[in-house]
This record gives structure tokens, C-alpha cells and sequence, in this order.
């Protein structure tokens, strides 16, 4: 037994682990720089911003995980028991100053500077003319109120929720302001209008998530969220469901459909019914 | 603190099979009881993630009826898959293995004492978790089966009862009983640790020179007592909604299928997730923080030198244990909190990163200069230390809440999250069997088996969960059962393809591991008492060691854990217990 563990200490694990470490490395360094998967791409200023944060932690991390996995790989090898003494280091203060100096500067200063994206999500309210529009989950579908012509929002009541007879976020239709509201299953934005969702839930918590604006929220019952964003893309984007909701929440599924401000005047006008226009069936997801 | 007050507690060695294996008050038979259950929670939840990857690559394929009631997966037993598979982990495996298990047979001897501080208490707190466990895993076999809504549990979807979904109904009511034994069993055992670390130890043992391994229990039991408290707190308020009327997280209104749900008003969905992540971040640090200890022990003794800045390690491990109480939000950015109070979660998030890059240069600085052995033990030890760096990293995008609004709730956090307390801890509790078990059972394990284990693992581990997070950067929502509502998922098959592949190979490797643990026990070539050359108290007393650990002859203590490789000594390692003229000369 002792013969053996004097000789545990070869080459061959050694090197074996060694170069694991630096295929990990390579693969790695070799999928993110070739952007072999990827994010699809941003339609929101806010968007890019976070891309760019997503860069710069990507740097910074790489940085790290390139020093540290090859490091290992090269100590390993390097100090592999070839019968030589072993040093009787207890450690080093000064570089465990700078060491703990250098990453909390890189750590936390990287945290600092996301604020900025996170600012322009959270920290103010949507611009004057924003576009109000409520967007309500219940298991396992969407629901998008429009205010109508008259720009209020109708009262509700869940007593009136009933998906099945067609009044899936229970207008009250004794309520004036009620009757002219739109409620669809597609979200339908003007591009380059500043929009501004008030975020609702019927039963449990979901959340919307739409890729391509780089926006994730949750919506929780008894809470009123509000979130906006500005679209500069037309095109069609998927929208998921992000908080596990129960069995369906794979399929509790619908889009986003960016289009110019006279396509979406146009459908808005026709009460929500699909209609088509510009190459899009404008209020029914592809 | 003298040998002859140890003598006082300890009783007679037990006669009897049921005093002496089933209800044993022995430290070292409670931590066997511990590492069983946990071997078979593991195997359990293993099984439950290949389902689960089986059916997200074949969403048709046929199951034996006995498995899967009806032969094809349907949504709601995939997220029953999803529920247990995540709590039997967390709870059975990751908590119960390296703390509760390897700290309950390696603590006390490691610091020079007879048993724990509280044998009785000790047992009771394993056959709590083993009645956690029975009850758990019954879920599974009521109506509506296991519940589905995670091993989070968030309301409303926990709390309103069999409306939401099926298995929420007495499978979820299971769930929450589960977890509340589960911590109480966890109390008790974190004050038996921090009781018997504190008053336990060995004339001449300062805090300071006790081994890396008995600071991390020391600390995790720390967490544990002021985490498990408030996690037990939310289970009993959470079943009060359920089966009392109350409403601590249900608000009035709402409407579940049309359904008008009454008798609740107020309550917020908000406060269970602050309460359960106030416990499950630390809870994080509970799984993983044995596996740092075990790292830095056994990367000293295999690179025969000592812990590069042992005084830094510690001081990284404690705040890393403070600071793991004040992030818990980070868990919370999308959830509807306040975004102001998602800047200072973020922060202190990103702070935690400091002292875990302390410790992995100090792993680094560890083997530097040293002459290292490959062991299996010190295989699985370093590839802690690489396994815990990649996830750890990927933490730190995950900690900014711009970036967070786009990973959350994607595969890039499945893939963070188990590679750095799912796999990394896992690494830990494999490199604590190989190099511990000769002193449990008398026997050495096959290393050939070890290192096979250990090459399969090591790169099955990165297969499956290096992917995940691609997966996570083109938007991949987790919890699906079927990707094919979503059209962008449609391209990302082959990743999913791959993933479970890899599983399915890195599964199989894991039978040479279990071949390998119940041969040895049997059959392995007899251990010495110190078949490593290791330096701390585990090692100088015989193997097994006998009932009261010392057989009557307790250690003082004259140095440091890590005496390696020292100038001017005969050999290159100086047991703690040795007094200074004891110590062998260089010729």
C-alpha cells in the first residue's frame, strides 16, 4: 500500500486532466467568440444596452475563467509528484491583498456599471403619450387590453371572468368605459411609440418574456406592474411565458407584433379583428 | 478542557443490532445512516432527471406503466419530475450528505472528542430526516401524484390546492409536512454541530488550528440554524393557507378556470419568495461549503503541502456565509419587488464573488509548488475547484439584474446553478468518500474504478451543463415539458439531443462508483490507520475507529491541520497530535 501511494503521482493523469481542461477552455472560448448560439437580435435601445453589459461581464468573466482553468491545467502539470520536495509555503499576504483588491474592484465595479440598463427599465415612469396597454395572464393563456376609442380603461370584476363566454379578463360591462374596451390574445404595438404595459394576473404568478425587447417580468396576482418599452423593429417576436404556472406553461404562448403607427391605427380602429396589412396578418400570431 | 471530562459522556458500546446500527447514538453509525439515505435520494433523483431528459428529446416515447402511469409523459407528471428531482437533491442529497453525513462521523474526531455534543439529539435529527424522506417520497403515490410547482413551491400556484394543477392537492400538502420535519431535523442538528465545535474540542485545538473541513461544518451549521428556522416558519404558514383559510400569501379575487376562488384576501404571493429565498440562498452555501472545506483539505495532503493562506480561507469561508445572508433578493429581480432594492442585492451579490476568487487562488497557490499525487480523492478535488469556477462565473452575469431580465427563469440558470451546487458539491462529497472511507469501513476503495469514475464524471458533467447555458443565451425557458409551442426552440434540438447523451453516459458512470463503494466495503484490501500520511486527529487513531473514538487515550494538540513538507523533519507530514519532541528528525 505504501509503495503505491508514493507512486500515485504519475504523468499520465496529470497530462490527461490537464488537456481536459484546456479542450473546456478552447470549446468554450471557441462557442461564445464564433457565436455559434446566440441572442436574437435586439429591437430596443435598452436592449443593446444590456447586450453591451453582457459583453463586457462576458470579457471580464473570460478573463477569469481563461486564467484560472488554464492555470489549474498548467499547476497540475507542472508541480506533478516527480519525487521532488514539496515547498512549505503557509501562503502570502501581499497577494492575498491584491488578489482580494483586484477582483473586488473588476466584481463590483462590474456591478455598478449595470445599473445604468436597469435605470432605464425601472427607475422612470413611462413617457407622456405612452401607449397603455393591459396585459393579463391566467393559466395558460394572454390577454391584452386596449383602452378604446375613449382612452379609460373599463372597471372589472373577477365575478365577470368567464374565457369560456369570450370575457377572459371579466369587463364589467355596466361600466360605460367598459364596453368599448379591445381585448385580444395578441400584443400589437406601434414601432417607435413608447408602450407601457400594466402587468395582472388572475390565478398564479407568470411572466412575460419577449427576447428580442430583452425584458422579462413577472405578473403576480393582487399587484398592478408596470413596465414600457420602446420598439424600433416591425416584425413578429414570440412572446413566453417565463414562471412555471402550472401543467400548460409550456404552451401559454403568444407574440408580439411590432408595426408602423397607420397599421396599427388601422387595426385598433377595427376594434382587434386580424386584418392584413404589410405582408402581416396584423392580430394573429404566424 | 481534559480527556477526563471527555471520558464522562461517553456511554458503553452498545449491544444489541437495533442500539448499535438502526438506533444508534453513535456519531460515526449517524453519519453512515446520513450518506446511505443520501446514496439512495441520489440514485432517485438521478433516475428522475433522465425521465425528464428522455422525454424532452423523445416527447413520445412509451415508458413501463409501473414508471410512468399511462406509458407517455404527460406535462403535469414531467413537472412532478421537475419538483422532485430539485427537492430530493437539495434537501436529501446535497444537505444531508456532506454536512449531516461526513460532518457528523468526521467532526468529532476530528476534534479530538468522544461523539457529538448531544447523541441523543443527534439521532433524533437523522430519524426526523428519515421520516422527512418516507413522507416526501409518498407524494409521489397519492391521487394527483407529486406536486408541480417546483422545489420553490411559489404560491399562488402551491397554495390554492388541487385547482391549480394536479398533484396539488395532498402530493403538495406532503411536499410542505416534508420540509418542515426536514428542518427541524436540520435545527437540530446545526446546534449539535456549533455546540460540539465550540466546547468539544481537544486541549491545544484553537479555532485556529482546526482543519478547513471542521470550519466549513462549523459555519454551514451557522447557516443552517438561521436559515432552516425561517424556511420552517413559511412551510407551516403556507399549509395554514392551504388547509386554514388564511391568507399570508393568497390575495382576494382571484379567478382560477373561471372559478372565483373565496375566503382569501390580502395576502402576498411576494412574501413566500422572500421568506423561501432568505432560506434558499443560504441554502446554497449549506450544500456547498463541506465540498470547499474537503477541496482544501485534500488538495493539501495530496500536493504534501500546507493550505496556501489557511487564515484567508477562513475568513473567506465566514463571509461568504454573512454575506450569503443579504443577497437572498437576487433570486427576485423579475419578480415585482422593488427595482430600487435590486441595485444593493446586486452588489452584495457581486461582492460574493471576492471571497470565492480568494479561495480559488488559494487552491491555486495550494498545489503551486507542491508535489501532487493523483488520487482519486485529489482527482475529484481539483476538478471541484475548476467546476467551481465555471459556475461561479456564470454567476456573475446572473447577479446583474439588466442581464438577469433576460436569463431568468432560461436553461443559462439550470446550468449555473448545478454545475456550481449541484455538481461542484456533488465533486466534494465523491472526493470526501475516497479519501475518508478506508478509516470508515477499514477497507480501501479500487482507485483503478476511482479514476474511471472520475474521467467519465468529470467530462459527462461539463457535456450536460456547459450547453445548458448556450441554451440559456438563445432564450430557452426551463420548466417546459415540450418545446414545441415556440418556435425558436425548434433549432436547439440537437443541444438538447447532446445533453441527454451526456446524461445517460455520466448516469452509467456512476454504478462503477456504487460497484466500487459496496465491494470495498466487503472485499477491499484492509487500510492502515493513515494510509494517506495525513496530518489531522481522523488519523491517528485506529481504523474504524473504536466507540469512543480514541479508546480511552485522548489527543492534545500541538500545531496546525496542515503540516506538510516542514524543513528539518524526517517525514514530509507532522500529525497535530505529535508533541514537538516527538517529531522525527531529518538525518
Amino acid at each position: 500500500m505504501e509503495k503505491r501511494n508514493q507512486c500515485a503521482g504519475s504523468a499520465a493523469p496529470a497530462a490527461i486532466l490537464a488537456i481536459l481542461l484546456l479542450i473546456l477552455v478552447g470549446s468554450t472560448l471557441f462557442i461564445f467568440m464564433d457565436k455559434v448560439w446566440w441572442f436574437p437580435t435586439a429591437i430596443t435601445a435598452v436592449g443593446h444596452g444590456i447586450d453591451h453589459q453582457f459583453f463586457l461581464t462576458l470579457v471580464i468573466t473570460g478573463i477569469v475563467f481563461v486564467g484560472s482553468q488554464v492555470g489549474l491545467a498548467w499547476v497540475i502539470w507542472r508541480y506533478r509528484d516527480r519525487g521532488q520536495r514539496a515547498s512549505s509555503s503557509h501562503g502570502n499576504n501581499t497577494m492575498e491583498i491584491i488578489w482580494t483588491l483586484a477582483t473586488f474592484v473588476m466584481f463590483v465595479g462590474l456591478g455598478v456599471m449595470a445599473k445604468n440598463a436597469w435605470a432605464e427599465v425601472h427607475f422612470r415612469d413611462a413617457v407622456p403619450g405612452a401607449i397603455p396597454i393591459e396585459v393579463t395572464g391566467q393559466q395558460f393563456a394572454w390577454n391584452f387590453r386596449y383602452p378604446g376609442p375613449d382612452g379609460k380603461f373599463g372597471r372589472t370584476d373577477p365575478a365577470d371572468v368567464s374565457a369560456s363566454s369570450g370575457n377572459p379578463v371579466g369587463l364589467d360591462l355596466s361600466d360605460p368605459a367598459a364596453t368599448d374596451d379591445v381585448v385580444v390574445p395578441v400584443l400589437v404595438v406601434p414601432v417607435n411609440h413608447e408602450v407601457q404595459l400594466t402587468l395582472r394576473s388572475q390565478d398564479v404568478i407568470h411572466s412575460f418574456y419577449v427576447r428580442e425587447l430583452r425584458l422579462k417580468q413577472d405578473l403576480v396576482p393582487g399587484m398592478q406592474i408596470p413596465i414600457h418599452f420602446l420598439a424600433t423593429q416591425i416584425g413578429e417576436y414570440e412572446l413566453a411565458c417565463a414562471e412555471l404556472c402550472g401543467l400548460g406553461h409550456y404552451r401559454m404562448h403568444s407574440c408580439m407584433q411590432v408595426v408602423s403607427e397607420a397599421d396599427y391605427q388601422a387595426w385598433l380602429a377595427g376594434g382587434g379583428q386580424a386584418i392584413q396589412r404589410g405582408g402581416m396578418n396584423i392580430g394573429e400570431c404566424q | 478542557m481534559s480527556s477526563h471530562e471527555h471520558a464522562v459522556h461517553v456511554a458503553p458500546t452498545p449491544s444489541g443490532f437495533i442500539r448499535k446500527y438502526i438506533f444508534s447514538v453513535d456519531h460515526k453509525v449517524i453519519g453512515i445512516q446520513y450518506i446511505l439515505l443520501a446514496l439512495t435520494a441520489v440514485v432517485i433523483g438521478i433516475v428522475l432527471s433522465l425521465l425528464m431528459r428522455f422525454h424532452l428529446v423523445w416527447p413520445g416515447a412509451k415508458f413501463p406503466s409501473w414508471m410512468i402511469s399511462g406509458g407517455v409523459m404527460t406535462p403535469e407528471q414531467y413537472l412532478s419530475l421537475v419538483t422532485m428531482h430539485g427537492t430530493l437533491m437539495v434537501f436529501f442529497v446535497l444537505t444531508t450528505a456532506p454536512q449531516s453525513g461526513f460532518g457528523n462521523y468526521f467532526l468529532p474526531i476530528q476534534i479530538g472528542a468522544p461523539d457529538m455534543a448531544f447523541p441523543r439529539i443527534n439521532m433524533l435529527s437523522f430519524w426526523f430526516t428519515f421520516l422527512a424522506f418516507v413522507v416526501m417520497v409518498a407524494a409521489f403515490f397519492v391521487p394527483g401524484g407529486a406536486p408541480i410547482s417546483g422545489w420553490t413551491a411559489y404560491p399562488p400556484l402551491s397554495g390554492l390546492g388541487q385547482v391549480t394543477g394536479p398533484g396539488e392537492g395532498l402530493g403538495q400538502d406532503l411536499w410542505i409536512i416534508s420540509i418542515a420535519i426536514f428542518s427541524g431535523a436540520s435545527l437540530m442538528g446545526a446546534l449539535n454541530f456549533i455546540a460540539t465545535t465550540i466546547d468539544l474540542r481537544a486541549p491545544g485545538l484553537s479555532l485556529m488550528r482546526l482543519p478547513l473541513t471542521a470550519w466549513a461544518w462549523f459555519i454551514t451549521a451557522i447557516l443552517g440554524l438561521l436559515a432552516f428556522g425561517v424556511l420552517l416558519a413559511a412551510g407551516i404558514l403556507l399549509l395554514l393557507d392551504r388547509m386554514a383559510g388564511t391568507s399570508f400569501f393568497i390575495p382576494a379575487g382571484l379567478v382560477v378556470t373561471d372559478v372565483v376562488q373565496k375566503g382569501h384576501a390580502g395576502g402576498s404571493p411576494l412574501l413566500w419568495q422572500h421568506l423561501f429565498w432568505f432560506f434558499g440562498h443560504p441554502e446554497v452555501y449549506i450544500a456547498v461549503l463541506p465540498g470547499m472545506g474537503v477541496a482544501s483539505h485534500i488538495l493539501s495532503t495530496f500536493s504534501r503541502k500546507p493550505v496556501f493562506g489557511y487564515r484567508a480561507m477562513v475568513y473567506a469561508m465566514s463571509s461568504i456565509g454573512f454575506l450569503g445572508f443579504m443577497v437572498w433578493g437576487h433570486h427576485m429581480f423579475v419578480s415585482g419587488m422593488s427595482p430600487y432594492s435590486a441595485i444593493a442585492f446586486s452588489v452584495l451579490t457581486m461582492s460574493i464573488g471576492v471571497p470565492s476568487a480568494i479561495k480559488t487562488f488559494n487552491w491555486l497557490g495550494t498545489l503551486w509548488g507542491g508535489k501532487i499525487r493523483f488520487t482519486s480523492a485529489m482527482l475529484f478535488a481539483i476538478g471541484f475547484v475548476s467546476l467551481f469556477v465555471s459556475g461561479g462565473l456564470s454567476g456573475l452575469f446572473l447577479a446583474q439584474p439588466a442581464i438577469d431580465l433576460y436569463f431568468h427563469d432560461t436553461y443559462f440558470v439550470v446550468g449555473h446553478f448545478h454545475l456550481i451546487m449541484g455538481v461542484a458539491a456533488i465533486f466534494g462529497i465523491f472526493a470526501a468518500t475516497y479519501f475518508w472511507f478506508p478509516k470508515m469501513y477499514g477497507r480501501m476503495m479500487n482507485e483503478g474504478l476511482g479514476k474511471l469514475h472520475f474521467w467519465i464524471t468529470f467530462v459527462g458533467v461539463y457535456c450536460i451543463f456547459m450547453p445548458m447555458h448556450y441554451l440559456g443565451v438563445v432564450g430557452n425557458p426551463r420548466r417546459y415539458s415540450d418545446f414545441s409551442a415556440n418556435h425558436f426552440l425548434a433549432p436547439l434540438y440537437s443541444i438538447h439531443l447532446f445533453i441527454t447523451i451526456a446524461a445517460i453516459v455520466t448516469a452509467a458512470a456512476q454504478l462503477f462508483f456504487i460497484l466500487n463503494y459496496f465491494w470495498s466495503m466487503k472485499k477491499g484490501p484492509k487500510a492502515p490507520d493513515n494510509p494517506w500520511n495525513a496530518t489531522t486527529l481522523e488519523w491517528t487513531t485506529s481504523t474504524p475507529p473504536p466507540h469512543d473514538n480514541f479508546g480511552g487515550h485522548y489527543p492534545s494538540v500541538y500545531r496546525g491541520p496542515y503540516e506538510f513538507s516542514v524543513p528539518g523533519a524526517a517525514e514530509d507530514f507532522i500529525p497535530q497530535h505529535l508533541t514537538p519532541d516527538q517529531v522525527g528528525k531529518a538525518k
